[in-house]
């Protein structure tokens, strides 16, 4: 039988990886993707504390969060690109202009 | 208006003049750049200039116009003789109010504020009560000087505006004409001691200026100092005596030390104290009124602009210090009647000199008086005739002062006023004529070019000759019986004798300029011309006054009750007790008549001397030069002015400014550079400490912020390192750390 448990278990380990993409990794693809993870993660979340509340709120926000994902995803693929194209590079170590 | 309320007023005008103008003069001045600079560098514009120096120095000078417009000059004409003449028309109005107030009986005294109020702090350090009020007073002396001074003030302001109509520093002289005015009347009127004083520096202050005018000239500036410095001396026997009346009396109120030392007269004698304080004053008093030592500043002081000479340095200031003295006469009266009881009956003259003040008077009067009258037969400038003439007759307004007919010596102040203003303002027209000369030996003839000059300048001859029915007669006249009257013949003799000089030296003065031929330069002759009417005008009223005053003071033997002026002055002499009053000295009418005869004997002959002496015959100069080959050495000394001038110089400004410069210069040496030396090892000393201090402390506190900043910035600046990462890393660990804490806590 799979619980909420279960569901909040893989919502915690998908964002986990997220937040560790988010951190560690220096290719702003990966970035962006692991965002996706963050982002579904939650999804996740509202979806199974919807189920087991009986509102259907939570599943409409997943889907506003669907929404701005994809925009999210679409302003930071042009961020990516505009980057690409002035440092020939998608590392992010290379965007480092505001050190102090 | 109640006189005490009008009292203030009077010197305030000539103050505002004198800010007025000098305001004028100062913003016309820097606006204009180098215009006026030097100033009065042409002398006297129209070339009469007071110098030779002016007129040799500036060939190009030819009479009238050559200059461009004096800035403001409408501006000063008007303000300069406004302001003094609304000083006369307040005192005026003053007199009659107190008059009709008192009587003429009673002093009104007009306290503004109080300037040294030590009596609130009575007590500290054991000082008692001691005040000085700024107060003004009116009483029969004051109302006397104040009337007259104001009076010629005003014309000699009003002559001044012809006389220095061509002159660049037309506003600057105003504005030091009506600051004359100011400290002349602050003297007059001031009701104590120090007020006094403070009008007494005032007016030094303004001779020096005027005397100075032509400042651009080695000889005026000279002449400034010479006067200024001489005046220091007697300034400084001045305070002693004003301090030495602080001593006694406590305070230098004229009214409070006067009635103190009339009601206990003993007290204040004792010991000679009182002597000593008029004995200092009288130092003072022969500062300011040019007597033996002191007098060799004033025949320098004519090269300032003869209306100065006539204002400053004929008519008013130089009187200061008589009026001083008579304002102080109840001292006087004492120390003479204290040397009577300590010395006794046959007194030596020794013994008189140290202990009665009022004989020193009278002697130091008289002596200058035949002193000055004899170096001035011999002057050929006319202006240093007219300065020697004044030394002389200042002198007999002494020694009236010292034979205790103080009266008799105001009234000679009073008469003097008026004839030796229009002698001055007279030869002010003839040096204006003759476009600056000055030597009488280029003059001559003048007569008939400007009769105006001429007729006004005879009359005041004749009233300070003495003639009978001027002016000048009644006062000298009384002066002179006064002086045979209380016991002094040789005095007398000498007097006497001087009003024969007097005659003499005054009729040469008058042949030497207008009679004869005239001796100077041709093309001058041509340009010769009388003065304009602000000139002429102001030497008729002078000349009238000359004529007339003197009815105010008809000797009381030919008419009884005639002596006016005596008894409007009576008031300003308080009686002292009958011990200390001397004994009325009983005089027949008849050695009172023989008195005067002989004295217009004497002027007489002296006036028939002069004119028979000069121009008699075909060869005009065959007399005087018989005379003077006759007497070399005499005429050498006489000529030279008793080298006064040069053992002065030898004695003070070689003797002790030299000489003496060699001891301060050793004293300067040892001394004075030791503890400059050692000051600078101190300090030099004292830096190393501070720089010490200074490095380790302040620059340590001061560089310790820096580095505490630089040091803080190279820490946190690593903080922004520009990785994205990082920062949300911080998040990150920021939202663990606060779940955590939530989870601990919760």
């Amino acid at each position: 039988m799979i619980t909420l448990a279960h569901f909040v278990g893989l919502s915690f380990v998908v964002f986990t990886i997220g937040v560790v993409g988010v951190l560690v990794r220096r290719n702003l693809l990966t970035v962006l993707m692991s965002i996706e993870l963050i982002l579904n993660a939650v999804n996740i979340n509202l979806v199974a504390f919807s189920r087991q509340l009986g509102d259907l709120t939570g599943q409409v926000f997943s889907v506003f969060v669907i929404i701005v994902a994809a925009g999210e995803a679409a302003i930071g693929l042009a961020i990516v690109l505009s980057l690409y194209r002035l440092k020939s590079s998608v590392n992010l170590e290379d965007a480092a202009e505001m050190r102090g | 208006m109640s006189a005490e309320t009008l009292l203030p007023w009077i010197p305030v005008f000539p103050l505002l003049g004198f800010l007025v103008n000098g305001l004028l003069y100062l913003v016309a001045h820097s606006k204009l750049g180098g215009k006026d600079a030097p100033l009065g560098a042409h002398g006297h514009g129209g070339g009469h200039g007071d110098s030779h120096a002016a007129h040799a120095a500036d060939p190009d000078d030819h009479g009238h116009g050559g200059h461009g417009d004096i800035p403001f000059k409408a501006v000063h004409t008007w303000i300069g003789p406004v302001a003094s003449g609304l000083s006369f028309v307040f005192a005026l109005l003053a007199i009659l109010s107190w008059w009709k107030e008192t009587g003429g009986h009673r002093e009104v005294v007009a306290t503004l504020w109080s300037w040294i109020p030590m009596g609130t702090n009575a007590g500290w350090f054991g000082a008692p009560d001691f005040t000085v009020d700024v107060a003004f007073r009116l009483d029969p002396l004051s109302a006397l000087m104040l009337g007259f001074v104001t009076f010629i003030g005003t014309l000699i302001h009003v002559y001044s505006v012809g006389y220095m109509g061509h002159d660049e520093g037309y506003g600057r002289f105003f504005s030091y004409l009506n600051l004359f005015m100011f400290s002349m009347l602050t003297l007059v009127l001031g009701a104590n001691l120090a007020i006094l004083f403070v009008g007494w520096e005032g007016v030094g202050l303004c001779s020096y200026l005027l005397i100075g005018y032509y400042y651009t000239k080695d000889f005026a500036a000279d002449a400034g100092k010479k006067a200024f410095i001489m005046n220091r001396v007697g300034d400084w026997g001045f305070l002693m005596g004003l301090f030495a009346c602080v001593a006694m009396f406590g305070t230098v109120d004229f009214g409070k030390m006067f009635s103190a030392a009339a009601a206990t007269p003993a007290t204040y004698a004792a010991g000679g104290l009182v002597t000593f304080a008029c004995l200092a004053l009288f130092v003072g008093a022969t500062g300011k009124s040019a007597q033996i030592p002191l007098y060799v500043w004033l025949p320098d002081a004519m090269a300032g602009p003869t209306p100065v000479s006539a204002l400053i340095h004929a008519a008013t200031m130089v009187t200061a210090g008589v009026y001083m003295v008579v304002r102080c006469n109840v001292l006087f009266r004492i120390s003479h009647e204290w040397a009577l009881k300590t010395l006794g009956e046959g007194a030596s003259v020794w013994g008189l000199l140290t202990h009665d003040a009022s004989f020193v008077v009278a002697v130091v009067g008289g002596v200058t008086a035949f002193v000055a009258a004899t170096i001035g037969l011999a002057q050929t400038d006319i202006k240093k005739v007219l300065a020697y003439s004044t030394v002389s007759q200042l002198g007999y307004m002494f020694l009236g002062c010292g034979v205790l007919a103080f009266g008799a010596g105001m009234f000679h102040v009073f008469t003097h006023a008026f004839f030796k203003a229009c002698l001055f303002l007279g030869s002010g027209s003839v040096i204006h004529a003759l476009s600056g000369e000055q030597e009488m030996t280029a003059m001559g003839g003048l007569r008939s070019k400007i009769p105006h000059t001429y007729r006004t300048m005879l009359i005041a001859t004749l009233a300070i000759s003495g003639v009978p029915l001027l002016s000048g007669f009644f006062s000298k006249d009384l002066i002179l019986g006064e002086t045979f009257l209380q016991g002094h013949p040789w005095l007398w003799a000498l007097a006497a004798l001087t009003a024969g000089l007097t005659a003499f030296y005054m009729f040469r003065l008058i042949k030497m300029t207008f009679f004869g031929e005239y001796r100077g330069p041709k093309e001058t002759w041509e340009h010769v011309h009388e003065s304009p009417a602000t000139m002429t005008v102001v030497l008729w009223i002078l000349a009238v006054g000359a004529v007339v005053v003197g009815y105010v003071g008809i000797p009381n033997f030919i008419v009884p009750g005639g002596n006016r002026f005596e008894a409007f002055l009576h008031p300003a002499f308080p009686a002292l007790p009958p011990d200390w009053t001397p004994h009325p000295h009983q005089a027949s009418h008849a050695l009172e008549y023989g008195l005067m005869l002989g004295s217009v004997a004497i002027a007489g002959l002296g006036i028939l001397l002069a004119t028979t002496f000069f121009y008699k015959g075909s060869a005009p100069w065959a007399l005087p030069a018989k005379v003077v080959a006759a007497f070399p050495n005499a005429y050498r000394w006489v000529r030279n002015k008793y080298f006064v001038d040069e053992a002065y110089e030898a004695v003070f400004v070689n003797g002790l400014v030299k000489k003496g410069g060699r001891l301060l210069w050793e004293i300067d040496a040892r001394v004075v550079d030791g503890v400059v030396n050692g000051t600078r090892h101190l300090t030099v000393g004292l830096s190393h400490v501070s720089n010490w201090f200074d490095r380790t402390f302040v620059d340590g506190a001061v560089n310790g912020v820096g580095d505490s900043f630089q040091a803080a910035w190279k820490g946190y600046g690593k903080l922004q390192s520009g990785q994205t990462q990082n920062y949300a890393f911080g998040m990150a660990a920021g939202v663990f750390a606060l779940v955590c804490i939530y989870i601990i806590f919760a």
